[in-house]
């Protein structure tokens, strides 16, 4: 299973669920089991960075995720 | 994973490759682009801070003789635009189209409101004279804490704060970031100190010397180049196709030589009024800002109020910690409100903490990037805090923060586990230099403070072509503000094996070289970086196959090595290596010119943190401030050229002590800037400073081929508070607000 961790912007829309455990194989996956769940997720989803075990990812797509990963949803940065 | 390793040209400091054209006058910046029959375009700009536009009539200035174009809003294609512009904050693109060109209302003072190109500047700015708008003048939000209030007049009436529901009414808070873990009563009950303040930092602009400048040119079909001053021709070349409703195929953007950006240059202003008025006239239109403009018109850093409390124990740890930031974003949503909330507790192991910031719409320009946005403020409310506690257990701020300090596997505030990171050894190499170790001057003060950028990836793209002779040509697309072609070149020598003299790197525009996202986030030596070296390896992978050909051995059989082609081990070869130039003379026999490519989204790039620590002494007659020494550490992951790693630490540090000492905008109460030029609004200058001295420190970032991290930004971050630390401390007194300008500071001795 992999952990998930929502950004606060998204707890709006998980009904206060700040974590939860999915079975994924990839970050592809991963999403469409949130949207699923969560539809109104999907934009938010898009509009989020990713941190994968701590690696920072701006456009995550199909990472490959092991068992026991963390997956943690965060605002975008770009910097100056 | 990176290790430590014995590199030929990596650290190595030869001179940059633009330096000899830039010393010598021949570099062509954005004004210097000159083309036939080009005419010049001027901007009206809005005499009101907040005003609805009744109308606008531009047939004056077409009338004039030399007049070949005028143009105002109505001219821009109608309906919303959908997108994020690029940048940090850089907004809606429906937002940022109309700071180019203000429609039904202008929302700060020096809001373009009308353009127009003739044969002469001088011409263009009498025209101006010749257009009539009508106003009808509305009160202007001017104060951050006040645009928050319900009741407050609205800078923008469809403007609703982004939450989960929208809210019922319109408001001049667009954005609210939220942080928080633990349990904040807890933690305060556990300190044995608790400081709280409120300290306010002031808007900033970044003070690149060179304006904002541009020159188009379009053809009767519509399409055409734009040469333009930029941190990122391919998202200019985005935002005004998308602004003029046109293909961006039709556009070609080029990146000029920039006289500096700090993230000012993300953001377009000119090159879609210039684009639209060549197309009208059918004649090249050259527009550039003058300095006054580039103070009214574009983008300087947030202003930001921040209420902040801490709770530490005696033995330093950090028990909890809460902060509220207010960020002004001038005229449209874009403050770095999120990157504020999510640095300003980054370096440290934080049990319990809150933080919440916004982003506030007010009658001033829309602010843009400046160097690891939102940062400075936030990190200089808490780091000022932080210091006081220090003072308050008489313990030494550095051994406060080595406490507290956060390392590999520490979950960040802003929430993943950290890889590999340098803080410790920033703050262990600060607390054993030798300039630490000195005794604070009589009547100074030492001021500590930390710094912290997250840096970013993002894409990039570069082409490897090898010369007929082995030489070495570098296509890419990143502006090069910092010295990065320099960078380039040496990764690619070091890859290839090669001389560093081999190498060659250009800026490709938008039609010479795949996507490149912004010059920003500190991502160009990381990212581009990276696919310099991808494609140099593809180039590698390409001549062991060439050799192989060559040798009638297959391509396992080959290896490279120091810049050539040689069998592996065990392979009964009676062979002579082949060097990257024997196999460049003979590729049209092996498959034609050796050339390579790479594109990526690079992720991974690593958090950078710094430790600075200056001393400054207050002369309590004048006010005035003199920065005595000032030392600026930082990792950055591995130093491709030191040399311009030193100069991103020192500029960063030169510009923190502006912000921090001087540099501010001044407003009337119409929302009028008073200071629009370097001689009333001050930056530093080589009197002002002593030598910035540095110390660069290397945890390799296990994500990138040689280690690299970002350096740009973070050095920007902790002048602020090490400056106001080491003012508080000589006056024995807290000083909250910036800048620490001579009658603020009398004030704060006599008062």
């Amino acid at each position: 299973m992999v952990k998930v961790v929502f950004s606060n912007a998204m707890i709006g829309v998980t009904e206060g669920i700040r974590e939860a455990e999915f079975a994924a194989e990839n970050f592809r996956e991963l999403t469409l089991r949130l949207k699923q769940r969560w539809p109104d997720l999907a934009e938010l989803i898009e509009q989020s960075a990713v941190a994968i075990d701590g690696q920072i990812y701006q456009g995550a797509f199909a990472e490959p995720l092991a068992p026991q990963t963390e997956v943690f949803f965060m605002p975008r940065i770009e910097g100056g | 994973m990176a290790e430590a390793v014995d590199y030929k040209q990596i650290g190595t400091t030869p001179v940059r490759p633009d330096g000899f054209d830039k010393v010598t006058g021949r570099a062509q910046f954005g004004a210097d682009v000159n083309l036939p029959n080009m005419i010049h375009g001027k901007v009206l700009r809005s005499p009101h801070a907040h005003a609805r536009i009744k109308s606008v009539d531009v047939s004056g200035a077409l009338a004039m003789p030399g007049v070949y174009a005028a143009i105002s809003g109505a001219d821009f294609p109608g309906g919303r635009l959908e997108g994020e512009a690029g940048g940090e904050g850089g907004g809606s693109m429906d937002d940022v189209a109309k700071n180019v060109m203000a429609r039904n209302k202008v929302l700060y003072h020096g809001h373009a409101v009308a353009a127009v190109a003739a044969s002469t500047v001088r011409l263009a700015e009498e025209a101006l004279k010749a257009i009539k708008v009508e106003y009808e003048v509305l009160e202007p939000v001017l104060d951050v804490v006040a645009a928050m209030d319900p009741q407050a007049t609205l800078v923008n009436e469809d403007n609703y704060t982004a939450l989960p529901e929208k809210p019922e009414k319109p408001s001049n808070i667009a954005n609210v970031g939220r942080l928080e873990r633990g349990n904040l009563e807890e933690g305060f009950m556990a300190a044995d100190v608790v400081v709280e303040r409120e300290f306010t930092c002031p808007m900033a602009h970044q003070g690149y010397i060179e304006p904002h400048a541009c020159v188009a040119s379009i053809d009767e079909r519509g399409r055409g180049t734009v040469w333009c001053s930029t941190q990122g021709h391919f998202e200019h070349r985005a935002a005004t196709s998308k602004m003029l409703g046109k293909n961006m195929a039709d556009l070609k953007f080029v990146a000029t030589e920039i006289g500096g950006g700090f993230g000012g240059k993300t953001v377009v202003y000119l090159e879609p009024l210039a684009t639209m008025m060549s197309e009208k006239s059918g004649r090249p239109v050259k527009m550039t800002m003058s300095r006054e403009e580039v103070f009214r018109a574009t983008g300087p850093s947030s202003a930001t109020v921040a209420r902040v409390k801490v709770g530490v124990r005696k033995d330093g740890t950090i028990t909890a910690a809460q902060s509220w930031i207010a960020f002004e974003a001038g005229a449209f949503a874009g403050a770095p409100y999120m990157p504020g909330a999510m640095s300003i507790y980054a370096p440290y192991a934080i049990e319990n903490f809150l933080v919440e910031t916004f982003d506030v719409l007010v009658n001033k320009p829309k602010v843009a990037a400046y160097r690891a946005p939102g940062a400075p403020q936030a990190m200089h409310a808490f780091e000022c805090a932080l210091d006081e506690a220090a003072q308050l257990l008489s313990m030494d701020p550095i051994d406060l923060r080595l406490v507290n300090a956060a390392e590999e596997g520490t979950q960040a505030p802003y929430g993943p586990k950290y890889p590999p990171i340098g803080f410790k050894a920033c703050l262990q190499a600060a607390k054993k230099h030798p300039n630490y170790l000195k005794p604070v001057p009589e009547g100074a003060g030492r001021g500590v403070a930390v710094g912290f950028w997250f840096n970013v990836g993002m894409q990039s793209s570069a082409e490897v072509n090898i010369n007929e002779n082995g030489s070495v040509m570098i296509i890419e697309g990143s502006p090069d503000i910092g010295g990065s072609r320099a960078s380039m070149c040496l990764m690619a020598a070091e890859t290839l094996g090669v001389d560093y003299d081999d190498v060659r790197a250009q800026v490709g525009d938008t039609e010479s070289t795949g996507f490149c996202n912004v010059t920003g986030g500190s991502r160009t030596t990381f990212a581009t970086g990276m696919a310099v070296t991808q494609a140099c390896e593809a180039v590698i992978a390409d001549c062991k196959r060439r050799a192989a050909m060559t040798w009638g051995l297959d391509e396992d059989q080959v290896e490279w090595e120091d810049g050539q082609a040689v069998p592996g081990p065990g392979v009964n070869a009676d062979v002579k290596p082949l060097s990257l130039a024997e196999l460049a003379r003979k590729a049209g026999k092996t498959g034609g010119p050796i050339t390579a490519r790479a594109s990526l989204n690079a992720q991974g790039a690593g958090a950078a943190f710094s430790v600075n620590f200056a001393d400054l002494k207050v002369d309590r007659e004048t006010g005035k401030v003199d920065v005595l020494s000032f030392t600026a550490i930082q990792d950055a992951g591995k130093a491709i050229h030191p040399a311009y790693v030193e100069g991103q630490m020192q500029g960063g540090a030169v510009q923190g002590i502006g912000w921090a000492l001087n540099e501010e905008y001044i407003f009337d109460d119409n929302g009028v800037l008073e200071n629009a030029g370097f001689l009333d609004y001050r930056i530093p200058v080589a009197s002002d400073l002593p030598m910035i001295d540095t110390e660069i420190v290397e945890v390799p970032n296990p994500s990138h081929p040689f280690g690299v991290r970002g350096v740009g930004e973070t050095p920007i971050v902790a002048p602020l508070a090490v400056c106001a630390n080491a003012v508080s401390r000589s006056l024995d007194k807290r000083i909250t607000d910036l800048p620490m300008s001579p009658p603020r500071l009398l004030e704060a001795i006599e008062g």
